[in-house]
């Protein structure tokens, strides 16, 4: 299972990768967040699958998966959030004014 | 007494420090004077020095500064160091003396003052200096100072073309010259040039010893404007004319001379060090001097002729024998004496008829008398005429004599030494034909009316330097002997480790080679004189295209256009392009490492079941992924994208992940309620087609992205190398956290701080948001 996982893990970099070399910065937000899906893909397979009973502590059971992987995965997931939705605001600001959302018109000038 | 040694060097910073408070608060006076009693203090001091030093009394003296690395302000007063700083001390005297009439009071005389006492400060420190890094530390405070004051009439395009080049080219060689020493302090593991040199076998036969001399040379001949390194020296003659005289002529462009000189008991002995030294010092010696008749500014033929007589310096240490050294060391005294006071009557000259252009002065003499006299003198000694009251000519004579001694002695082919000679005296043709140039066209003929002022003799005060220097040349040509036991015997001494028995005469009472060399000279320079219009053009062929001038602005503009180019074309300011940069690094790096260490590892031993419904699950969310990238319509793009996360709170269930699948939920569809209140706002997605090229390299990169992402996975998930903690978290979360989720437990207790940078995150996030929507200036919000 961990061996197909891994692929699945490099399907999403894969595309997250594509769409971050677009033009268009919505297609940049997607790929991030494909990226971030694959990397919290990533680090649950690290942390090996199917190992037992979901990590709440019950009488009689002794076998868990590993808890600390999901820990990390959880704060993962929320700072990941909290940067796409900074991201989308700041396309949406950008796109307002410059108008226009292509990367490759947004190139600075040389002053800069 | 030592630690006045010591004091000495710190006198002119000290002094330097005080200068701007003394213009601002004695408006009255010319500074010049304030500062004046500097340099003569420090010349009878170390006047006074003098029967000390011949008597074989040397003074040394440490102060410990950063013992750890060897790094201490040890100072060793020697013959060689003592005839420098008579000459930094005594010439500085007369160059202060000069410059008080030479600048007006309106200019900034504070940065002046404050720039020379600084250049005396480390001229003093360099020719003192004991421990090789301190030598170096002022070495580069004598660059700097020469900068600024080169530099010093900073509104004009020249002056900081010229400071610039000098900066460059000195600071190069001042670096290489670090980079031997350094090596010269591993080979002998010492930092004291004394105990250096009575390691010199340790020198002698290290693999190091050729980089080391050629590092050490390079910055020797930076220095002292060394053929090719001398097309600094014609461009820092924008400097004040006293600046030209002191630093340029008389005492740092010695400095390289003084450093071949100081380490030639440790370098002496070795062949490469006198087909260098010899070599480039007849080149530097024939090509300055070539060059110096062609040019038409005063103080550019004055320049190339310092060129060329520092190249003959350095041909003489170079010979090596003890009458060479001893030659050398006369001949940059008797340098500095008729240099230096050449240079102040090209001051002189300048200031009172408006012009140093050679083309327009003329006829001089009846209206400048003194200084015609004085320049008499000066050139007469600098052609080396065969004059008993010249002391140029003794010191060239001496040259002309260990030129023709040199075969015998050194290991090397016969044949290639009648060269020698024959250089020297075709260098020293040309310096009798630029001296005369310079002496008759200016002084000589008829006057021009073209001057804008009328000319008119100078004031006593500026005459006074070049009368004491013009004085020196005629005592010394007539009673040499008078300086030899004081000052040359020990300097000599200094060098070659032993006293030379020399007597300077003027007559041998004989005809010998030398002095039939000298008649040549004189013969076959007044015979280029008088035709030189004839012969000029051949300055069209060499030097022509040659001139090291424009190699040197070739290889700046070249290199600045080499860069501008190299940094335009990798930044685009394409943000693609960045992010492909770094993606390829990543593959590089992180593929070749796979392969070399043989990272790879495939094992199925330790994987978990396959279950069908995680499978359809994984296939879902790959065709979403893939299909995101394909989409053309907005909304259709971010519904697929929730599919991705959806499915993947869906795997988190199956993974037994309750919390990450509740918490993905959410998530994904709070991005996905985000996704489309945004989408209103922004146009719609391109659908122009991209070339197939770049299409080409995007699948590419993130194809072998995906890959490199899978094997690192497969590779790390099966070579297993420690346990899990996760027994640990399991053990103890009801004992130790008072729960039983034990995720839960790990994020608020066990690993609680990284929650409170989430939350941290998070509301940086939220206030970032809120800035970007709110505050705007007045007139953008819509």
């Amino acid at each position: 299972m961990e061996i197909l996982m891994s692929i699945l893990a490099g399907i999403l970099f894969a595309t997250g990768v594509y769409l971050l070399l677009q033009r268009q910065l919505l297609k940049i937000i997607f790929g991030t967040a494909l990226l971030s899906h694959g990397a919290h893909l990533f680090i649950l397979t690290m942390g090996k699958l199917n190992r037992g009973a979901p990590p709440i502590l019950v009488e009689g059971i002794e076998d868990y998966v590993d808890p600390l992987p999901q820990a990390l995965i959880l704060t993962s997931i929320v700072i990941s959030f909290g940067v796409t939705s900074f991201l989308l605001v700041l396309a949406y600001r950008a796109y307002k004014t410059n108008q226009t959302d292509n990367m490759e018109h947004l190139r600075g000038n040389d002053h800069e | 007494m030592s630690i006045m040694l010591f004091f000495s060097i710190l006198a002119p910073f000290i002094a330097a420090c005080l200068v701007p408070f003394l213009f601002r608060y004695k408006r009255t006076i010319h500074t010049g004077w304030l500062v004046l009693p500097i340099p003569i203090l420090l010349f009878l001091y170390f006047l006074l020095q003098i029967p000390n030093i011949s008597g074989g009394n040397n003074i040394h003296l440490i102060i410990n500064w950063i013992p750890s690395i060897g790094m201490n302000l040890s100072f060793y007063l020697d013959g060689l160091s003592l005839l420098f700083t008579l000459l930094i001390t005594g010439i500085g005297t007369l160059v202060v003396l000069y410059s008080i009439y030479y600048l007006n009071k309106k200019e900034k005389l504070h940065n002046f003052y404050v720039f020379l006492m600084i250049f005396m400060g480390a001229m003093l420190g360099v020719v003192l200096s004991d421990n090789v890094f301190v030598l170096y530390l002022f070495w580069e405070f004598t660059s700097l100072s020469s900068f600024l004051l080169i530099g010093y009439w900073y509104h004009r395009e020249r002056s900081r073309y010229g400071a610039f080049k000098s900066m460059i080219i000195t600071v190069f060689g001042g670096l290489s010259m670090l980079g031997g020493l350094i090596l010269l302090t591993i080979m002998t593991d010492t930092t004291s040039i004394r105990e250096m040199i009575e390691s010199k076998e340790s020198v002698i036969n290290s693999p190091y010893f050729t980089g080391t001399l050629l590092l050490i040379l390079l910055g020797a001949f930076t220095k002292s404007a060394q053929f090719p390194f001398h097309i600094w020296l014609p461009d820092a003659m924008e400097a004040p004319t006293p600046v030209s005289a002191f630093l340029h002529s008389a005492t740092m462009v010695k400095a390289g001379i003084y450093l071949s000189a100081r380490l030639f008991l440790l370098f002496g002995g070795s062949d490469l060090f006198f087909i260098l030294v010899t070599g480039f010092g007849l080149l530097t010696l024939c090509w300055g001097s070539y060059m110096a008749v062609r040019q038409t500014d005063l103080k550019a033929i004055l320049a190339y002729s310092t060129i060329s007589q520092l190249g003959m310096i350095m041909a003489m240490i170079g010979f090596g024998t003890e009458v060479a050294i001893f030659a050398a060391i006369f001949h940059i005294f008797n340098h500095a004496t008729f240099k230096g006071s050449l240079f102040m009557i090209a001051g002189i000259v300048d200031h009172e008829s408006g012009t140093r252009d050679i083309r327009k002065l003329g006829g001089l003499m009846t209206l400048m008398p003194i200084s015609a006299t004085l320049a008499l003198f000066g050139t007469f000694s600098m052609a080396g005429v065969p004059l008993p009251f010249l002391n140029g000519f003794l010191s060239k004579e001496m040259f002309f004599k260990t030129a023709t001694q040199i075969s015998p002695t050194a290991p090397l082919v016969d044949q290639l030494f009648i060269i020698i000679p024959v250089l020297a005296v075709l260098g020293s043709i040309f310096t009798f034909v630029y001296s005369m140039y310079f002496f008759f066209q200016t002084f000589m003929g008829k006057s021009k009316e073209t001057l804008e002022i009328k000319p008119h003799e100078a004031p006593i005060g500026m005459l006074v330097s070049p009368i004491v220097l013009v004085t020196f040349i005629v005592v010394i040509g007539l009673l040499p002997n008078l300086i030899n036991e004081p000052i040359l015997a020990p300097a000599t001494a200094a060098v070659f480790g032993t006293v030379p028995e020399e007597h300077i005469a003027f007559w041998h009472g004989e005809i010998n080679t030398p002095l039939l060399m000298s008649l040549a000279v004189v013969v076959l320079g007044t015979l280029l004189y008088l035709t030189r219009k004839k012969w000029s053009h051949v300055y069209r062929l060499l030097p022509g295209v040659l001139s090291a001038n424009k190699a040197y602005d070739a290889v700046y503009e070249g290199h600045l256009r080499l860069s501008r180019k190299t940094t335009n074309m990798y930044m685009t300011g394409s943000l693609r392009h960045y992010v492909l940069y770094i993606l390829l690094f990543l593959v590089a790096s992180g593929g070749i490492t796979l392969v070399v260490t043989d990272g790879f590892a495939f094992s199925t031993s330790d994987v978990a079941p396959i279950s069908w419904p995680e499978i359809m699950v994984g296939i879902v969310m790959a065709i979403a992924a893939i299909a995101t990238v394909f989409m053309q319509n907005r909304i259709a793009a971010i519904l697929v994208l929730g599919v991705v996360g959806y499915g993947l709170s869906l795997l988190f269930v199956f993974f037994r992940a309750p919390d990450l699948a509740l918490t993905q939920l959410i998530v994904e569809t709070v991005t996905v309620a985000l996704f489309l209140l945004c989408f209103y706002h922004l146009p719609k997605l391109d659908t122009k087609k991209q070339s197939t090229g770049t299409k080409t390299v995007n699948i590419l990169i993130s194809a072998s992205v995906g890959i490199l992402v899978t094997l690192v996975a497969i590779a790390s998930h099966s070579s297993k190398r420690f346990e899990t903690i996760a027994h640990y978290f399991i053990d103890e979360s009801h004992h130790l956290g008072g729960g039983d989720n034990v995720v839960n437990v790990i994020l608020v207790d066990m690993r609680g701080l990284d929650t409170m940078f989430e939350i941290t995150v998070l509301g940086l996030a939220a206030l970032g948001i809120y800035a970007m929507i709110r505050l705007r200036k007045e007139e953008e919000i819509d």
